[in-house]
């Protein structure tokens, strides 16, 4: 028993820290605002949770999981609004998603 | 590690022109000291520096950018003095440190003088298991007092040279439903936000916590619902007129604990004097006092927050 709960908090840690890390290459390499935002908020929707789950399974079932448990909930409902909340802010301070310029040059070059 | 990354924040907070940019950095810089006090079990203290730090500091640091602009403006004056005046004064700094004893070590001076009687009979003579909490509100009481008056005294004198000024109409831009997600979020979360300030406040004599960190949580929480629903239901739950009564009244607080145990025959803020039992007179006295410094910091940074938020930006 475990062993299985170490290899599960094993994964979650590994997947976990896995997705940090191509969000963060993601926040760095992505070409504007809204897709590097998109690569940071993989880093707290899962990365940040898969995390915490694996250190729920090391410290088995007392107070410091509850609050592991908590601190998880908060950034889940925390993060994703802030994410959402910088992306209106971006988009109403007239930041433009590169999708949007690639779309009208190709429209605009076709005919 | 952590005092790299607490370097390489710190240099690229010089080296950046950018002030919105400046100010999210010394935001992780606080993170970042709050991580270094953890390490070294500072738990309190870390708390503190998180909450004020991280947290409070930096919305007001960005509600005073909103008025001066996120730019630098370029420098007029020459760079050689500031630098020789920063080097020399570094210099002084490094060579006083060579004198300074290790980190931790068991024959330094902090550790000798005071702090064992402190560390032994904090427990018993206040009733207080949190030493930090006993320290900071009975032993040194008096500091406590000053900083406390220190904090409303900073939020008159914003009081003085801002004034908060009528509720600002915030651009409320897009279709009415715009800020709908936020506000759910922030709408379920303040209450827990609120609570958890209240249980550091009336928890931290068992465990880390107090009156500073409470009080700026508290206002945190207020602050937030006030960035998703705008100044007018904020000012209905307080009007700013009411914070500073309730700031006056935290120190208001502080101060009469320590008058009544004057007039009790006791030396001002000997706590022992407010019940028939010295130690939990001690008990009764830090929680009192306690709470006169989560309302005085509570009422402080929602004033200076409000008086920010509410000035318009000039042209």
């Amino acid at each position: 028993m475990s062993l299985l709960l170490d290899i599960l908090s094993g994964l979650c840690l590994a997947a976990g820290s896995l997705l940090c890390i191509t969000g963060g290459i993601g926040l760095l390499r992505l070409p504007d605002f809204f897709c590097r935002l998109h690569a940071a908020s993989i880093n707290e929707t899962l990365g940040t949770p898969l995390i915490l789950l694996g250190l729920v399974l090391q410290t088995g079932f007392e107070l410091t999981s509850a609050k592991l448990i908590l601190i998880a909930l908060f950034i889940l409902a925390t993060n994703p609004t802030a994410t959402h909340a910088m992306s209106r802010a971006a988009l109403h301070a007239g930041e433009k998603p590169v999708g949007d310029g690639h779309a009208q040059e190709e429209s605009s070059s076709k005919p | 590690m952590l005092l790299t990354l607490l370097l390489a924040v710190a240099l690229a907070a010089i080296r950046l022109r950018d002030l919105l940019g400046v100010v999210m950095l010394f935001s992780i810089y606080s993170l970042l000291t709050a991580a270094v006090f953890m390490d070294l079990d500072a738990v309190d203290v870390a708390f503190t520096e998180a909450a004020v730090g991280a947290g409070v500091s930096t919305i007001l640091l960005l509600a005073s950018l909103r008025l001066v602009g996120r730019h630098e403006k370029p420098h007029r004056h020459n760079p050689l003095l500031p630098l020789l005046v920063v080097g020399v004064t570094g210099a002084a700094l490094i060579y006083g440190m060579s004198d300074a004893p290790l980190l931790g070590d068991p024959g330094a001076p902090a550790q000798l003088h005071v702090a064992p009687e402190y560390l032994e009979q904090a427990p018993e003579a206040t009733g207080v298991p949190n030493v930090v909490t006993a320290v900071l509100a009975s032993y040194r009481g008096y500091d406590t007092l000053g900083e406390t008056v220190v904090v409303f005294t900073a939020g008159l004198a914003v009081l003085l040279l801002i004034g908060v000024g009528a509720a600002a109409p915030r651009a409320d831009f897009g279709s009415p439903g715009d800020r709908m997600v936020q506000r759910h979020v922030v709408k379920s979360l303040v209450p827990y936000v609120l609570l958890f300030a209240l249980y550091v406040q009336f928890h931290g004599d068992f465990g880390a916590g107090g009156g500073f960190q409470a009080g700026v949580i508290f206002a945190a929480g207020l602050v937030l619902y006030d960035m998703a629903f705008g100044q007018s239901p904020t000012r209905q739950v307080i009007p700013a007129r009411h914070l500073l009564r309730l700031g006056a009244l935290g120190v208001l607080i502080y101060g009469g604990v320590g008058f009544y145990s004057l007039l009790s025959g006791k030396a001002y803020l000997d706590y022992s004097a407010l019940a028939p039992d010295p130690v939990h007179g001690q008990h009764l006295g830090i929680l009192l006092v306690e709470l006169g410094v989560g309302l005085a910091v509570f009422s402080v940074i929602m004033l200076i927050y409000l008086a920010f938020s509410s000035r318009r930006v000039q042209q």
